[in-house]
């Protein structure tokens, strides 16, 4: 057998009288000329596995038992020094972050020739030249030989990194989260680099993602990870037709997409259990919507529910009919029953009421670019240049771009966290541009803003209580009591329970984390939420929750969304238009059903192109 | 008989002492705090830290009860006041500050380091260590003139505590506040204080203090007679050591801070903060200090420790605290000449480096208690 097989393995971390088992009895094989993709939340294991066959793992954490033979070889018998020779030779790895897996003081050219010569043993001329054949066969030019990471972008680099990879001229590349850092044009570039190279070179592809589109545009065969075990294990095309997990059925149904507009998104309730946990059994017993007795009392085999077809479920081979409906129905992502009280929106965007809430007339934010000795002015950089939108009570604009277009510049100059440079910004009908001190600040009350990343957005020292009571402190005249009383009913709003109030952010999850922030956007009553990228750091199912009390708390307060993301399926499930957005302009503006359908400018095609989930492996 | 005395540094103790009465009076029913507090004491090793401090401090406030006695009147005349000022600690120990030997002795001898002609019970003249005044009874020795080695330790944990906190005292609002406003606000105010303590690093600290020093001892020789006392002059020299070492040793911690709040700024929950208009000294007071207390904790308990040293190299110098006061800077300062000559004198360093351990140790064990139970992160942690 070729390729590499990983047979029951499991990882324990001994913490102070505890095990936790991050990954427990994991098996699956990735052939030659074969790509796997290892698919799953944050906390799964998935990345543990992958360290773990590399022999990677951190301080602390040991192989407790399994093999992983890489053609015929077994891994974890080789002395160290025989690892070394493997590791980046026959399996190699790349990671999620270029910017950090690039030594910057080095040429990337330097770094794939050290490579060479550790594991082909390539001196002088030799090496340089299969240095350029490297780099040109991950697409990049000549040129690069001189280039440090600072002078390429981030898809250059994880080229870059992917030609130093090569250079060992692996069996098995091993590739975790390869774009999550990447903008989707550059994503798409990089994943179909990858497959390329995986087809000419015959190299097996281990893909560790968390993107359900991502995993069915590049996989063979998929492995569905959950709470540190595979639970569903099968080719690609029949995963996507006929998942059988329920957990894997959940995660298609959370998925927010055009076709679900005006739709509740199907809910993932509860958390994963932590890695120390005790099961009698199923794991996902506890969230499952198809759970009986069984399943809390039986641990479920990995059984074949069809030939090349595993799945870790008792429902999977019992044929009962009772079962297989009820999956299926949460399978077709169909609204269910306790969804109702959004159905009677479905389909048809909901009415805006007609005040407009934000209008910002030709905006510009410029950034003096200063050289020399007196720094002086030379240029200046348009983060921001010439935007005009406007948004009415009730509505959401989502704003689409990739990074550096100035999103969250315009953002920040709308709310005047940075000062415009030009044009002007009226909220509920009153320019911002005149206003300073008291009135400015009075009028704060009425925008607010989700900030994209829930760990920087809390600070750490402060009690949920007091983050909450900040800005209603700030900007309402309400005396302690009904401030208090008022976070109470914030948390109930947010579905936070209520002894929230007394503790620190680190005790909660990033969803959990993000619906605090939410919370102490809405303590002072905005009128205009600017949501950044409010779900990007999130996982699916809690981007679904998230996403759920969004469109429940505008219709609740007839709150203007300005949701600025660069996730294509979230604007086509939560807004009413869209406004794409490229090197500080606004490039194309409109109802989304036109914009997503019927893109008139070409980057907006080139958006909807690369959005990973539509093209087939076989393209190029 | 005698009459209370407040030197300048016992008032600012006094006031110090004061404050921190009142802050605690105030957060009293802080439930945070107490938390916090309970946290610290619940550790084996915050406990007995805490102890070994108070235990100090303890000392150095005995130290700081100063009285001056009244001398035998003279007939028809009011009794004048001794110009010897003691404290209270110095009664406490009155055994073994009067028990003085005649120059060194080892520590728990019988006999003088130093041989001597004495005359033997048979009338004739030898040379031989002469047997001590109090044998045995000098834990740590005795020094060159004679005193008790554990009672110079004991008077030099005042000045020690009082360079240590009063220059911290001095130097943290440079530091907090020059440092933190320097990130937070960036720009012009970043340029300027930046510039101010590049060159305050620029120029060599010693002759900084030195110069200072010397204009202080001016203004004392100018205006002698409100310092009456050699311990009035000595303490004024001390307090001046304080101020000039806060005033030019915040550089440092500025940097750090610095650094760390232009990370911060950057965050979004101080963004967030802005978007409700909650003006820039609240962000500072509440969003950027706490952030930056564990820096602070750290660099102010390692400071110290290099304070306590510093007053030893300018007493080496010479223009450190008085020659005549009893201070570890000293005591190791009078150890350099006592290690070149043969045989070697050892106890006086080794006291002095004993008692300094103890100190910074458990002050560097005890804020590390502190800084973790201030974290929200270690909170619930075994």
């Amino acid at each position: 057998m070729n390729g590499l097989v990983v047979e029951n393995l499991r990882i324990e971390i001994p913490v102070s009288g505890r095990t936790l088992v991050p990954v427990d009895g994991v098996s699956f094989r990735v052939g030659t000329n074969e790509c796997v993709a290892l698919l799953g939340e944050s906390g799964c294991g998935k990345s543990m596995t992958a360290l773990a066959l590399m022999r990677l793992l951190p301080e602390g954490a040991r192989i407790a038992t399994g093999h992983v033979r890489l053609a015929e070889e077994e891994l974890f018998a080789l002395p160290e020094a025989a690892m070394v020779a493997v590791r980046g030779g026959r399996l190699a790895m790349i990671f999620q972050e270029p910017q950090s897996s690039l030594n910057p003081v080095m040429t990337v050219a330097g770094q794939i020739a050290e490579a060479l010569a550790a594991h082909l043993g390539l001196q002088g001329a030799a090496a340089q030249a299969e240095t350029v054949r490297l780099l040109e066969a991950v697409g990049l030019t000549r040129g690069h030989i001189t280039a440090y990471p600072f002078q390429l972008s981030g898809g250059q680099r994880q080229r870059a990194l992917i030609a130093m990879m090569l250079a060992g001229e692996p069996e098995l590349l091993i590739a975790d989260e390869p774009t999550t850092a990447l903008d989707v044009t550059v994503q798409a570039q990089i994943l179909a680099l990858l497959r390329s190279l995986q087809r000419q070179r015959g190299m097996g592809l281990l893909l560790i993602t968390h993107d359900l589109d991502v995993a069915r545009d590049m996989a063979d065969r998929v492995a569905v990870m959950y709470a540190g075990q595979i639970v569903e294990w099968a080719s690609r095309d029949r995963l996507y037709s006929t998942p059988s997990h329920p957990y894997t059925q959940k995660l298609f149904a959370v998925l927010p997409r055009l076709e679900r507009r005006g739709q509740r998104l199907d809910s993932l309730p509860g958390r994963v259990p932590p890695p120390d946990s005790v099961f009698t059994g199923c794991r996902f017993a506890e969230r499952c919507p198809a759970a009986f007795g069984r399943c809390h009392e039986e641990i479920p085999a990995f059984q074949e529910a069809a030939p090349g077809h595993y799945v870790r479920c008792h429902l999977a081979t019992s044929g009962e009919p009772r079962g297989a409906s009820g999956e299926r129905q949460v399978a077709s992502g169909e609204p269910r029953v306790a969804s109702g009280e959004r159905q009677v929106a479905s389909g048809e965007p909901r009415v805006a009421s007609g005040e407009t809430i934000l209008e910002v007339l030709d905006l510009t934010v410029h950034f003096p670019i200063r050289r020399g000795l007196f720094r002086r002015t030379v240029g200046s950089f348009k983060a921001v240049d010439g935007v005009s939108l406007s948004l009415q009570a009730g509505e959401t604009l989502a704003l689409v771009g990739e990074s550096g277009c100035g999103k969250s510049t315009l953002a920040r100059a709308i709310l005047r966290l940075i000062e415009p440079t030009g044009g002007s910004v009226a909220v509920a009908g009153e320019a911002l541009a005149g206003l300073n001190g008291e009135a400015l600040r009075r009028k704060r009350a009425e925008m607010q803003i989700v900030f994209q990343d829930p760990y920087a957005s809390l600070n750490p020292r402060m009690r949920i209580g007091d983050i909450l009571e900040e800005g209603m402190a700030a900007l309402l005249p309400l005396a302690a009591a009904p401030r208090r009383a008022r976070v109470k009913a914030l948390l109930d709003q947010v579905g936070l329970p209520l002894d929230a109030a007394g503790r620190y952010p680190h005790e909660f999850s990033g969803g959990q984390r993000q619906r605090i922030a939410i919370a102490r956007a809405l303590a002072v009553q905005p009128k205009l939420l600017i949501l950044d990228e409010p779900t990007s750091a999130l996982d699916v199912s809690v981007q679904a929750q998230i996403l759920d009390l969004l469109a429940d708390l505008q219709e609740a307060h007839g709150l203007a969304y300005l949701f600025i993301t660069h996730n294509l399926p979230v604007v086509a499930y939560l807004a009413q238009r869209v406004a794409v957005m490229r090197a500080g302009r606004i490039v194309e503006e409109g109802p989304v059903e036109q914009i997503l359908t019927a893109p008139r400018h070409e980057y907006t095609r080139l958006l909807l192109d690369s959005a990973p989930g539509h093209c087939a492996p076989d393209e190029p | 008989m005698m009459k209370p005395l407040l030197l300048w540094s016992d008032s600012l103790i006094l006031l110090l002492l004061a404050a921190l009465a009142a802050l605690l009076w105030l957060a009293r029913h802080n439930e945070a705090l107490r938390g916090h507090w309970r946290q610290v004491m619940r550790s084996r090793v915050g406990r007995v830290t805490a102890l070994i401090l108070s235990l100090y401090i303890g000392i150095g406030l005995l130290d700081s009860a100063h009285y001056v006695e009244r001398l035998p009147a003279a007939p028809g005349q009011p009794a004048p006041f001794s110009g010897e000022v003691r404290s209270a600690l110095d009664w406490l120990l009155t055994p073994i500050r009067v028990s003085v030997e005649k120059t060194y002795s080892a520590p728990l001898a019988e006999r003088l380091y130093a041989k001597e002609s004495v005359m033997g019970p048979d009338g004739v003249e030898r040379r031989d260590y002469p047997r001590l005044l109090h044998p045995g009874a000098h834990w740590f020795g005795t020094d060159k003139v004679g005193q008790d080695v554990l009672y110079l330790s004991l008077k030099s944990i005042r000045t020690g505590l009082l360079i240590g906190s009063l220059t911290t005292l001095v130097m943290l609002p440079f530091a907090l506040g020059l440092g933190i406003s320097a990130g937070y606000f960036g720009g012009r105010v970043d340029d300027i204080i930046q510039y101010l303590y590049t060159t305050l690093n620029s120029i060599p600290g010693v002759l900084l203090i030195a110069a200072a020093v010397l204009v202080v001892q001016v203004q004392i020789e100018a205006h002698a007679e409100l310092f009456n006392t050699a311990a009035a002059r000595s303490d004024v020299r001390l307090l001046a050591l304080c101020g000039i070492l806060g005033v030019t040793g915040w550089t440092g911690l500025a940097r750090l801070l610095r650094a760390e709040s232009l990370k911060l700024r950057e965050l979004e929950f101080v963004l967030a903060a802005r978007a409700f208009g909650v003006g820039h000294g609240r962000i500072l007071l509440r969003h950027l200090l706490p952030n930056v207390m564990h820096l602070v904790l750290i660099t102010v308990v390692l400071d110290f420790s290099g304070l306590v040293l510093a007053e030893a190299v300018l007493s080496y110098v010479g223009v450190g605290v008085d020659p005549g006061m009893i201070s570890f800077g000293n005591m190791i300062n009078g150890a350099r000449l006592e290690l070149a000559r043969e045989p070697v004198v050892w106890w006086q360093l080794a006291a002095s480096f004993l008692f300094m351990f103890v100190l910074v140790l458990a002050a560097n064990l005890f804020a590390d208690q502190v800084r973790v139970a201030l974290d929200p992160k270690s909170r619930g942690r075994a």
